[in-house]
């Protein structure tokens, strides 16, 4: 474990150490280590209550960690603010869809455009002036293949097009490292196989790590796993490591996964 | 298909109604301009004049409460510190009065983004607390400082010459100069709403934790957005000052702030329009019934429960949710 520490790796563009979270007299999170690599998916799993979506508030700052340390690309984040951490590029997703409901596709994703584009502040100019944008907002709509629903509110979206739409609007930050808490939860077969796929294509060049409890899709595209068990860190690995550890399988993925 | 999308663009009721949208605003637009320069030669201009300004007022508080969320419990401080200020200005320093009006616009500006630094960092109920108890600091100081001249207020404030020139004690003058002020701040809400600015605005209304996660630090937003409410309710709070000509603590008391939240929800939240109707309503039952010996706060409390009770949207909310609204290609946005 030592050996591979962070500083050590040049791709770990994320790192945590002795991430511990108590509320009250309970620790949600115990002292997690946690290296996120350049180009790599790295899957968080574990039971329900294991920690999972707390280690996400933690890393993208929603939380104040208790104890513990967090490095972004070099830099201590511990005791930054999480609109800060985002445009240092650490964006997340949220468990349950986040989307602007009464707005547009194409809002939506021109709303993520407007502060990278200085075009956040001027309450004097018309809206028009928000389309040069559209350029740019168009590719990424048609990156994860929303052009049919551009102009459609993003509430009359299905629960995997709302996804795929947030996932679009992330990437408009074009984020050093993607945070995704359960991107396929609750969606159907041909929902999860595109997501799939759009998760493996912007992990190309940028981080990702993502909560989720579909196994085969996590075997499928991930290639580091960490499981987490009562706020701790059970093994960590690739899918072969990971899987063949006798606490794990006993513990949460059960025989028919190994 | 370009026209369509063209729409969704330039209007706040992006459903993309298409041509009937613009139209329908369009006519109701020029309907009320012809009302609103008709009117002060059928009806007491006095009374046009504190409807137009009470509108503003209840515009420049829908701007907060409507369009970025925020419930202010102290909105009288920048309509009543305006006044004081206008007044003041106007009577001691005899400034012309439109520099008078801008003196009390820059006050509640100022006193608007010392109010919002404190209270934004709250949300909700604490929110509205904050600003109540910030609003009723500045209700004492106004009753105790020298130049609001305590219980008895600024008194015979004179009207002046605008620019050195009108003379507004002409009440049909003093009419189209309250009417330009009203059309200005309009035409400033408008564009605040429909600008970058205000998307992002929506977006916070709208989700929060996600405009925070993509990088928006949303206390300054808001913060932006109550300067700018505080700065235009200050520009109706000036402006009556120069109507009455008086200006006293009835303008900083907490029943003004309560009464701007009853004419914005009765109007409908949310909708540009929508206060305007909600303080013409109000306005005009305070004053035919005035005269009365049934106690208006009565009625106005009736009114407002039946509202709250039958058009839970306000009067406009309602209207454009309605078939014929929709019809006309209004869109109520929630």
């Amino acid at each position: 474990m030592a050996g591979q520490h962070a500083q050590t790796d040049s791709r770990v563009v994320l790192s945590a150490r002795g991430l511990t979270r108590d509320f009250g007299g309970f620790t949600a999170v115990n002292k997690v280590d946690l290296d996120v690599r350049h180009a790599e998916v790295h899957a968080l799993i574990g039971p329900n209550g294991a920690g999972k979506t707390t280690v996400f508030n933690l890393l993208t700052k929603f939380l104040q960690p208790t104890r513990g340390t967090i490095h972004l690309l070099g830099q201590d984040i511990t005791k930054t603010a999480p609109d800060k951490v985002a445009r240092m590029g650490l964006v997340r997703s949220f468990q349950i869809s986040a989307v602007f409901p009464h707005m547009s596709v194409l809002d939506n994703v021109r709303i993520a455009l407007q502060r990278p584009n200085n075009l956040a502040v001027q309450f004097w100019r018309p809206l028009s002036a928000l389309d040069r944008l559209n350029e740019r907002a168009d590719a990424l709509i048609a990156a994860v293949g929303l052009e049919k629903e551009r102009d459609a509110f993003a509430v009359d979206l299905s629960y995997g097009r709302k996804r795929v739409l947030e996932i679009a609007t992330t990437l408009a930050l074009d984020p050093k490292v993607m945070l995704l808490d359960e991107p396929m939860a609750g969606m159907g077969q041909e929902d999860v196989a595109a997501i799939a796929k759009i998760i493996r294509n912007v992990a190309k060049d940028r981080a990702v790590l993502m909560v989720e409890h579909n196994l085969s899709v996590v075997a499928e595209i991930s290639d580091h796993i960490t499981v987490l068990q009562r706020g701790e860190i059970l093994a960590t690995g690739n899918y072969e490591t990971v899987s063949s550890n006798p606490e794990v399988r006993s513990a949460y993925m059960g025989t028919e996964h190994a | 298909m370009s026209d369509m999308t063209r729409n969704d663009m330039t209007s706040t009721n992006s459903a993309g109604a298409g041509g009937g949208l613009v139209n329908a605003q369009a006519i109701f637009l020029l309907i009320g301009l012809a009302l609103l320069l008709a009117a002060p030669f059928f009806v007491y201009p006095i009374f046009l004049m504190k409807l137009l300004c009470f509108a503003l007022f209840a515009c420049a508080f829908n701007l907060l409460l409507g369009y970025t969320g925020l419930l202010s419990f102290g909105h009288a401080a920048f309509f009543g510190g305006a006044a004081y200020i206008t007044a003041h200005t106007v009577k001691e320093w005899g400034v012309t009065p439109e520099i008078g009006v801008l003196l009390g616009v820059l006050a509640a500006a100022f006193l608007g983004l010392v109010m919002g630094f404190v209270a934004i960092r709250r949300q909700g109920i604490y929110f509205a607390m904050i600003t109540l108890a910030l609003a009723q600091m500045f209700f004492f100081f106004c009753l105790q400082a020298e130049f609001t001249k305590g219980e008895d207020g600024i008194q015979s404030v004179p009207r002046g010459h605008l620019f050195g020139v009108v003379d507004l004690n002409n009440p049909i003058a003093m009419y189209f100069f309250v009417l330009a002020v009203f059309l200005i701040g309009m035409a400033i809400i408008w564009r605040f709403v429909n600008s970058p600015f205000g998307m992002i605005l929506k977006s916070i209304r709208e989700n929060e934790p996600r405009a925070v996660s993509l990088g928006y630090a949303v206390d300054r937003y808001k913060l932006g957005a109550f300067v700018m409410s505080a700065a235009l309710t200050g520009l109706a709070g000036g402006v009556k000052a120069l109507v009455f000509q008086f200006a006293t603590l009835t303008d900083v008391s907490w029943q003004m702030s309560g009464e701007v939240i009853l004419m914005t929800l009765l109007g409908g939240i949310g909708t540009l329009v929508g206060p305007i109707f909600g303080a013409g309503l109000v306005v005009t039952l305070q004053n035919y019934l005035a005269t009365s010996s049934f106690p208006v706060t009565i009625i106005t409390g009736v009114v407002f429960m039946v509202c709250v009770l039958v058009f839970r949207r306000g009067i406009i909310g309602e209207f454009y949710a309605s078939r014929l609204g929709r019809k006309l290609g209004f869109v109520h946005r929630r």
